[in-house]
């Protein structure tokens, strides 16, 4: 087999995996704050994937030029998510906060069921089609703009956290959750605002995501779960993490697809996991936790 | 002398002794009345039509209910009698199909219908031949489904075998008759009971034709896959002139996608399943579905039902071309009606021999009619190529049911505007 395939597959590995890469920020960030974990995760992703089919079919919008008023939508129905719905049970269990995201998980499996059926559904662009030759290699087009697109947005994420009062208030209250209290921030918002913004990640990963693969309500829970792989790989809470997990299982996937059998792609992304969970708990840029 | 009334001599008859020994007796009388009543035919016959109408093979499933729904008025023009469909969803899931099985019997199915998939088809199989309740199988390929021994089992769907069989034959016809045949090809399939009992038919079968390629390559893939680059880069850089296909839906779409990005047009894409010929794969790709080559049971274009089924469904539904899901999901009702038209009964068993006997000549598919020999298969189906053309499907193989020559190769994807 030529070299150029092996280059071409880990090039398309890495495309995809910066998007899944972006798709777990949303994941870390709300975690790595607010300490729940999203089990609806994935199926909010397919909010904004049926949102981007929708404007799509409807208005011919492209779904890279909605990326952001979808990514605004879905972070006011994060913010509002965790404001009316989440709030209350941050100091339940955890079993109970579980108990909740699952269901809202398969509330929004059933009403997008109920609302576009079970047909798998997807935008064709005129860029659907497109590839870049690069020398001896092919690019899929999509995947570069889904790729790039996902980096933008994950530095404009790193800068908002990095810079903006916001952003250093939120990470006050992830850092030390009784001093953010004690120096008056309102912790309660600044949650809401995190939800937000991680939803707002998912709903930028979903407009691109839907450019690459077709989308069936079936498919959010496949998402969550793609999602805890990557996030748990690179490390609960880092976000460099969640995207350099997200590289790693798309390269990995895409690899083992070539060199062993595609049909045995997830076998090696789970595997990849195991070790990590064996020899570094905390995933690859996670801190360790004193349990 | 006094006399007795006669109820006063009830009464006495009446004990709790008695009356107990009455309750037991109805009661047992109850419990194995299904089992041992003959119930004479007296309104439709309830029949559970199981389908993938969810899940990834939903756009499958729903095509093939387009077959349930054009049923009854052709039934009636036939002076069949009437089905009562109850409907079932088995979500693309074995366990979901098997569960949904038994509840349709539960709620009074008198025969079942389904299941498209292979997988699904034999958890229902199961249910079926443990409940002695009939199944006639409208769509599913796996050999040993008819190979077990049941006796309540039938399928008017060619075997994996079968379907290799004549697709190789066809070929060879296809080959002949356009001068141009691939020398080597990639054998592509999807990692399901069906695609892998077409992957272990393929060795025993292929040596039998003498084919003029030889397969350099396998690809086995997750039929729910949301991805297939690279599998198709893998088959792309193998150097194969042509593409051997077992399929699903969304993968056939998502390969020929791939197969454009990718900037190859192999010189025939030959797939011996579904996919590729779906009116969903047609809409979806438009110029760019234009091509493949199917090689699949389908309908005798010159048969009288055929045309008769065919309008119905260019009336209900005028862009969607007849094809497999709709011709063997109608038959396998055909089977039922005719079944409970002969057994005058709704008396599982009763139905199961009507099945065995059924000798229908004026039917849709390719060959001789349906008659189900000792194990319940439908041994003299026959097959044939399709080819995608400008939205359209048309016959190209065997020549007695063609109505158009094959064209081959393959036009180039980028050349499509």
């Amino acid at each position: 087999m030529a070299a150029t395939i092996y280059l071409n597959v880990a090039v398309s590995g890495v495309l995809t995996g910066l998007v899944y890469g972006l798709m777990a920020l949303g994941l870390s960030v709300i975690f790595g704050v607010v300490r729940v974990v999203n089990f609806a995760h994935g199926e909010m992703m397919t909010i904004a994937m049926y949102l981007a089919i929708v404007l799509f079919a409807g208005f011919g919008l492209d779904p890279l030029v909605m990326l952001v008023p979808i990514a605004g939508v879905l972070f006011a129905l994060g913010y509002v998510m965790q404001a009316g719905l989440i709030n209350p049970f941050i100091n339940r269990p955890e079993h109970s906060q579980f108990i909740l995201l699952v269901a809202v998980a398969l509330i929004i499996v059933n009403v997008l069921l109920i609302v576009f059926g079970p047909d798998a559904r997807n935008v064709q662009t005129s860029y659907s089609y497109d590839s870049f030759l690069v020398g001896p290699l092919i690019v899929d087009a999509t995947k570069v703009y889904a790729a790039a697109a996902s980096l933008l947005v994950a530095g404009a994420l790193f800068v908002f956290f990095r810079f903006a009062p916001v952003g250093k208030a939120i990470r006050a209250c992830a850092d030390n959750y009784t001093g953010a209290l004690v120096v008056g921030l309102d912790v309660k918002r600044l949650y809401a605002l995190t939800f937000g913004v991680g939803a707002a990640c998912v709903g930028a990963a979903g407009v691109m995501l839907v450019l690459l693969f077709d989308v069936t309500p079936a498919l959010g829970p496949a998402l969550t779960l793609l999602a805890f792989i990557i996030v748990i790989t690179g490390g609960l809470g880092s976000m460099p993490g969640a995207l350099i997990g997200g590289v790693l299982i798309g390269l990995t996937e895409a690899m083992a697809g070539l060199l062993f059998t595609p049909s045995a792609k997830s076998m090696f992304s789970f595997g990849l996991l195991v070790l990590v969970l064996l020899f570094r708990p905390q995933g690859i840029l996670g801190k360790r936790l004193s349990w | 002398m006094t006399r007795k009334s006669p109820m006063t001599s009830t009464l006495r008859v009446v004990t709790r002794r008695t009356f107990a020994a009455g309750a037991s007796a109805a009661g047992l009388l109850a419990g194995t009345a299904p089992f041992g009543i003959l119930r004479a035919q007296s309104g439709p016959l309830k029949v559970g039509v199981l389908l993938p109408r969810s899940g990834a093979q939903a756009g499958i499933g729903q095509d093939c209910q387009r077959g349930v729904e054009l049923a009854p008025a052709i039934f009636k023009e036939l002076g069949l009698p009437e089905l009562a469909i109850m409907n079932a969803d088995t979500e693309t899931n074995v366990e979901v199909a098997r569960a949904r099985a038994e509840k349709l019997i539960s709620d009074g199915a008198q025969l079942l219908v389904g299941a498209f998939d292979s997988g699904q088809t034999t958890a229902i199989a199961q249910v079926a031949e443990q409940k002695g309740v009939p199944l006639v199988i409208n769509i599913a390929a796996a050999p040993p489904i008819t190979e077990q021994g049941y006796k309540f089992v039938f399928r008017n769907f060619p075997t994996a075998p079968m379907i290799l069989s004549d697709a190789f034959a066809n070929q060879k016809e296809l080959f002949e008759s356009t001068g141009v045949a691939p020398k080597s090809v990639v054998f592509m399939h999807v990692n399901d009971t069906y695609g892998t009992s077409m992957q272990q038919g393929i060795s025993g079968v292929m040596p039998k034709f003498n084919m003029p390629y030889k397969i350099v390559e396998q690809i086995a893939y997750d039929p729910t896959a949301r991805d297939l680059s690279v599998e198709v880069a893998k088959a792309k850089a193998t150097g194969a002139e042509a593409l051997l296909m077992v399929s699903r839906l969304n993968d056939a779409i998502l390969i020929t996608r791939e197969l454009v990005k990718q900037r190859w047009t192999p010189q025939a894409v030959l797939s011996m399943g579904p996919g590729w010929y779906e009116d969903q794969y047609l809409k979806t790709l438009a110029k760019l579905s234009d091509g493949p080559m199917s090689f699949v049971p389908w309908y005798d274009p010159n048969k009288k039902l055929s045309k008769v089924l065919e309008a119905a469904l260019a009336k209900a539904y005028p862009d969607i071309n007849l094809n497999t899901n709709h011709i063997f999901t109608f038959e396998a009702l055909l089977v039922a009606a005719d079944a409970y038209k002969r057994a005058r009964s709704t008396d599982p068993k009763a139905l199961a021999d009507a099945i065995r006997t059924t000798n229908i000549t004026d039917n849709v598919s390719i060959g001789p009619g349906i008659q189900f020999d000792a194990k319940g298969q439908n041994d003299k189906l026959k097959n044939a190529a399709i080819q995608n053309r400008g939205g359209k499907l048309v016959t190209v193989a065997p020549k007695a049911a063609s109505n158009a020559k094959p064209e081959l190769p393959m036009s180039a994807y980028d050349r499509r505007g």
